[in-house]
C-alpha cells in the first residue's frame, strides 16, 4: 500500500506545474488584459484571407 | 464656393453619411470610389487603407473611423532626445518600444488596423493594442524611422495620440499583480487542501488510510503555510494597523480568526487529536481574496486622478532672440520667454499676446465654450485653447505659477477621501467583534466551571465559526457589482467607497455651464422688428459664409431657406458680416457695427441685425439646458437642498428661476476656489455634498465634495480630478444612480443578517463543543456562497430597475 505515497506525490506534482504554469501567465501578463486576445483571435482569419489577396494579385 | 457644394449636397441626400467616421455629411460631401465621405481627410484615410490592401477596416465594423486633425509643427516637439528618452518604455541603438495613448479606441476595427501598421510603415515591427487601456505599444526600428513619424502615421490615420505632460512624469507604469498571485496560492492550497481531507470527512476507519492520516495532515500543513503567511498577510498588517489606531475595523476579527485555525489546526495534528480546519482556513482566506479580486474592477481607460499635467503638452515651440523656433519643454518656460502657439493649441502658461489673433477656448478651464477673442497686449490665461491662426505670446510666469495651475497647490488635493470615512463594514465590524469577544469569555467559563478539558476547544471553535467571511465579502460582492451595472449604464466610479458615500449625502451642487447645460447648442431668441422673407433669406445665407462660432450655431437655429447667391459678401473681424442682395443690404454683427441705438446689452451674448442701415433686432443667446434638467430637479427637491454654483454672470438667473425648483439657491460669480470654500463651509456644517461640475475651474470643489462627480460629452477626453464620471447622455438619470446606492446599502444590511443567522447556527455548535472540523468545512464554504448570489442577485435586479 505504499503506493499510496508515489500516488500522491505525483498528484502533488501535477497540481504544483498548473500552479507553476499559473505564475507564468500572470508573470508574462496573461492576466493584466483581459478584452484584447478575445477580439484578436478573431482576426487571424481575417489576416489569412489578407495575406492571400496580395500574392493572387501579385501572381496575376 | 460653399453654395455649389450646396447643390450637391441636395443631389446625394440619401447617401449623406461618411463611409469612413460615420459623421453626416451634410455640408460638403467628397466621393471616391463610389462612397462618400464627409471631408478630404476621411477620404484621404480611405486611401490610405485601400493602397495597403486594409479596407478589411471596414468590413469589421461600420463606419470605425474618426477625421484625421491639422497636425502640422504640433508633434516637432519629438525629435528631441531628451522627451523621447522620457516617452519611451525601451531603447536601444536600433530599436525603440513606446506605449501610446489614443483616446479613440473603440472597436475592433480599432484593434486591427492598429495591429497592421507595419502594412503602412515596414519599420514598424509590431504593434499590440491593449483595448480596456486604449493603448497601443509600438516596436519600430528607430535606425530607419521615429517617434515623430510614427505619431504622425497614427495621426493621419485619425488615431491621434494624447501626449500630454502626465506620460512626461510617471514614466513607466508598475503593474500590480499580488493579488492575483495571492488568490492563485490560496485557490491552489485550498482545493489540494479539500482533497486530501475527503478522507477525515467521511470518518472511513481504513486500515491504511489509518495509517497514512499523519502523512496527509502534514502534506496540508506544508500547504497552508503559504496562504497564512502570504496571501492572508494584507488582513494581518491591516488588522494591526487599525488595532493600533484603535479601532475595530473588519480585519481584526479576520485576523484573529485565521490564528486561531492555524494554530489550533496545527496543535490538533501536533499532539494528534484530530484533523485541524485547514481546509476551513484555505477557502476562508481564497473566498476573501476573490471579494477583494471582484472588487478591485476598475475602468483602465479613465483616469479618475487627472489634474492640469493631462491637460497641458509636453512641449510648446519657443523663438530665441534670432527669431528661431524650437520645441521647448513646458517645464523649461521661463518669465519673458516669447512662446507660439498654433490653432488648437493649449497655451501652457500665463502670458501677454504679442502677436496675431487670439481666439481662445476656455472651455477647459470654465465649461463655457464660447470662444473669447483677445487684442494684442491683452493677458492670456494658462489651460485656453487657440482656435484660430498662430498667435504669438510672452510668459509672465512658469507653469506652477500660472493662475489656473496654483489652484492644485491646495491641501485638498492631497487628501484621501476614503480615509476619515468609516465604511458600513467596518461600523459593524466593532460591534460584531466585541460581541463575539464576549460570547466566547462567557462559552469558555461555562466550561471552565462544567469541563475544564472542552473549555480551551469551546473557546477557539468561538473564534473560528464567527470568523466574519461572509460579512467581509457582502459589500465587496454588493459594490463590485453595482460598479460594472453603472458602468454600463455610462456612469464610470472610482471605487466602492464613492457608492457608500454617495448613499449618504444630502445636499446636491450644481456647476451651471457645461453641467446642466450643453455644450453642444445654445438657443437664441430673436427681438425687435420682424424680418421679412426676403431679408430672412439673405440673413441665412450670409451667416452661411461665416465662420464666426456665433454665426455657426445662429445658422443651425436658423430654418431652412432657399440658397442664393449673393452679389458682396464681406466679413470685418471682430464686428460682423455686411452681405447684399438685390435691393437689400444687410448688416449682423455687434450693436456699434450695424448702429444700434441703444447700446449692448451687458449679461448675455447678442447679435444685431440691421437692413438697409434701419436697424431692426437682435438675437439673444441663451444657453440651452440638458434634456430632463427640470424633472431631475424635481425628482431631488424632496431629499436633497440643491445649489447652482456658477462661475458666470447673472445673466440666465431668470431662466433658471423659470425651470428650477424654487427652493433651488442660485449662486453666481463664484471663483473656483469659492466653490471650494463654499463646499468646505456646508460640510463643516454637517453637509454630505455631492458636486456635478465638468471644467477645471470645478476641479477643487469635485475634490473638496464627498462626491464629486465630472459630467463629460466625451467619456474619454476631458475630466477633471473627481470620484465619478458621468457621461453627459445619461445626466438626467442621477436620481436613479443615487436611489441604487442607497438600496445597495439595504441589500448590503440584509446579507448582514443572512451571515448573522449563520453565525449563530455555527456558535450553536461551538459553544456547545461539538464542532467537527467537516462542520467548518460545510458551513464555512455554504455562508460565504450564499451571501454572494444573494447581493449578486439583489443587485442585478436593482440594476433592471435602472433601465
Amino acid at each position: 500500500m505504499s503506493v499510496i505515497y508515489i500516488l500522491l506525490t505525483v498528484s502533488i506534482i501535477v497540481a504544483i506545474i498548473f500552479f507553476v504554469a499559473f505564475i507564468v501567465a500572470v508573470r508574462n501578463g496573461q492576466f493584466d488584459d483581459s478584452y484584447t486576445p478575445s477580439v484578436r483571435m478573431l482576426f487571424e482569419d481575417e489576416l489569412v484571407k489578407e495575406k492571400s489577396t496580395i500574392k493572387t494579385n501579385k501572381t496575376n | 464656393m460653399t453654395f455649389v457644394t450646396g447643390i450637391n449636397e441636395q443631389i446625394k441626400m440619401e447617401n449623406n453619411t461618411c463611409f469612413h467616421c460615420g459623421d453626416d455629411c451634410n455640408n460638403h460631401i467628397v466621393s471616391f470610389q463610389d462612397k462618400s465621405f464627409c471631408c478630404n481627410g476621411c477620404k484621404t484615410v480611405f486611401e490610405i487603407f485601400n493602397e495597403n490592401d486594409l479596407t478589411c477596416y471596414y468590413d469589421l465594423q461600420n463606419s470605425p473611423g474618426a477625421i484625421p486633425k491639422e497636425i502640422e509643427g504640433k508633434y516637432d516637439f519629438l525629435s528631441q532626445e531628451n522627451i523621447i528618452e522620457k516617452l519611451t518604455e525601451f531603447r536601444s541603438d536600433t530599436i525603440e518600444i513606446v506605449t501610446l495613448y489614443i483616446p479613440h479606441i473603440h472597436c475592433s476595427s480599432c484593434i486591427w488596423i492598429l495591429e497592421n501598421l507595419n502594412k503602412l510603415n515596414p519599420n514598424i515591427s509590431d504593434s499590440q493594442v491593449n483595448f480596456g487601456e486604449k493603448t497601443v505599444r509600438v516596436t519600430y526600428n528607430s535606425t530607419e524611422t521615429d517617434l515623430k513619424s510614427v505619431v504622425l502615421l497614427l495621426s493621419s490615420i485619425g488615431y491621434e495620440p494624447y501626449i500630454s505632460l502626465d506620460d512626461f512624469k510617471s514614466g513607466k507604469k508598475h503593474i500590480n499583480r499580488t493579488l492575483i498571485y495571492k488568490l492563485g496560492v490560496a485557490g491552489f492550497a485550498f482545493g489540494n487542501i479539500m482533497f486530501l481531507s475527503f478522507p477525515e470527512y467521511f470518518e472511513v476507519n481504513e486500515f491504511w488510510l489509518e495509517q497514512y492520516k499523519p502523512f496527509f495532515r502534514w502534506l496540508m500543513f506544508a500547504l497552508s503555510l503559504p496562504v497564512v503567511f502570504y496571501s492572508a498577510q494584507n488582513y494581518f498588517i491591516s488588522a494591526y494597523k487599525g488595532l493600533k489606531a484603535k479601532l475595530l475595523n473588519i480585519d481584526v476579527p479576520i485576523a484573529l480568526g485565521i490564528s486561531v485555525l492555524f494554530i489550533r489546526s496545527t496543535a490538533e495534528i501536533m499532539f494528534d487529536l484530530g484533523s485541524g480546519f485547514f481546509d476551513s482556513l484555505a477557502g476562508l482566506v481564497f473566498f476573501l481574496l476573490v471579494g477583494k479580486y471582484f472588487q478591485q474592477k476598475t475602468y483602465d481607460f479613465l483616469s479618475f486622478e487627472r489634474d492640469y499635467k493631462s491637460y497641458f503638452p509636453i512641449a510648446v515651440t519657443k523663438i530665441n532672440s534670432e527669431g528661431n523656433e524650437n520645441s521647448i519643454q513646458v517645464y523649461d518656460i521661463k518669465k519673458g520667454d516669447r512662446l507660439v502657439i498654433r490653432n488648437e493649441e493649449l497655451i501652457p502658461v500665463d502670458g501677454i499676446l504679442i502677436n496675431g489673433r487670439a481666439k481662445i477656448d476656455y472651455s477647459f478651464v470654465t465649461g463655457e465654450s464660447q470662444t473669447v477673442s483677445k487684442q494684442s497686449g491683452d493677458k492670456l490665461f494658462a489651460g485656453g485653447k487657440q482656435t484660430s491662426g498662430v498667435i504669438e505670446l510672452e510668459a509672465l510666469k512658469s507653469v506652477e505659477q500660472s493662475y489656473l495651475t496654483q489652484l492644485w497647490s491646495n491641501d485638498v488635493f492631497n487628501k484621501n477621501k476614503e480615509e476619515g470615512f468609516t465604511n458600513i463594514t467596518n461600523t459593524i465590524s466593532k460591534h460584531f467583534t466585541i460581541a463575539i469577544l464576549s460570547i466566547a469569555a462567557i462559552a469558555t467559563i461555562f466550561w471552565i466551571l462544567t469541563d475544564a478539558s472542552k473549555a480551551i476547544n469551546v473557546f477557539t471553535a468561538v473564534l473560528i465559526i464567527a470568523c466574519p467571511c461572509a460579512i467581509a465579502l457582502s459589500a465587496p460582492f454588493t459594490f463590485g457589482n453595482l460598479l460594472r451595472i453603472f458602468g454600463k449604464q455610462k456612469f464610470y466610479i472610482k471605487n466602492a467607497s464613492v457608492i457608500e458615500q454617495l448613499a449618504l449625502i444630502n445636499t446636491v451642487i450644481f456647476d451651471k455651464t457645461g453641467t446642466i447645460t450643453s455644450n453642444k447648442n445654445s438657443n437664441a431668441e430673436y427681438d425687435g422688428d420682424l424680418l421679412s422673407d426676403s431679408e430672412n433669406v439673405v440673413l441665412k445665407n450670409s451667416l452661411r459664409g461665416s465662420n464666426h462660432p456665433l454665426s455657426r450655431t445662429l445658422y443651425t437655429i436658423l430654418e431652412e431657406n432657399n440658397i442664393i447667391t449673393l452679389d458682396t459678401f464681406q466679413e470685418y473681424i471682430g464686428k460682423g458680416i455686411e452681405a447684399k442682395h438685390n435691393n437689400i443690404n444687410l448688416k449682423i454683427g455687434s450693436a456699434s457695427f450695424v448702429g444700434n441705438p441703444k447700446g449692448t446689452s451687458v449679461l448675455n451674448t447678442t447679435v444685431h441685425v440691421s437692413s438697409n442701415d434701419i436697424y431692426k433686432g437682435k438675437f439673444t443667446f441663451y444657453n440651452s439646458y440638458r434634456k430632463g434638467v427640470s424633472k431631475l430637479f424635481n425628482q431631488l427637491k424632496s431629499q436633497f437642498d440643491l445649489v447652482i454654483l456658477s462661475g458666470d454672470n447673472e445673466g440666465e438667473r431668470e431662466n433658471l428661476k423659470k425651470l428650477l425648483p424654487a427652493k433651488t439657491k442660485l449662486i453666481f460669480n463664484q471663483k473656483p476656489e469659492d466653490k471650494l470654500e463654499f463646499i468646505k463651509y456646508h460640510q463643516s456644517e454637517g453637509a454630505k455634498v455631492l458636486m456635478i461640475g465638468d471644467g477645471l475651474n470645478d476641479a477643487g470643489a469635485l475634490a473638496q465634495s464627498n462626491v464629486g462627480v465630472a459630467i463629460s460629452e466625451d467619456v474619454n477626453v476631458f475630466s477633471p480630478a473627481c470620484d465619478a464620471i458621468l457621461d453627459a447622455s445619461k445626466f438626467k438619470q442621477l436620481y436613479q444612480y443615487i436611489k441604487a446606492s442607497k438600496s445597495a446599502i439595504k441589500i448590503i444590511k440584509w446579507s448582514f443578517v443572512l451571515s448573522f443567522i449563520y453565525n449563530i447556527v455555527g456558535l450553536y455548535f461551538a459553544v456547545t463543543g461539538q464542532l467537527a472540523p467537516v462542520i467548518a468545512a460545510i458551513l464555512m464554504p455554504l455562508s460565504s456562497i450564499s451571501i454572494v448570489v444573494f447581493t449578486t442577485i439583489a443587485t442585478n435586479l436593482l440594476g433592471r430597475k435602472l433601465k
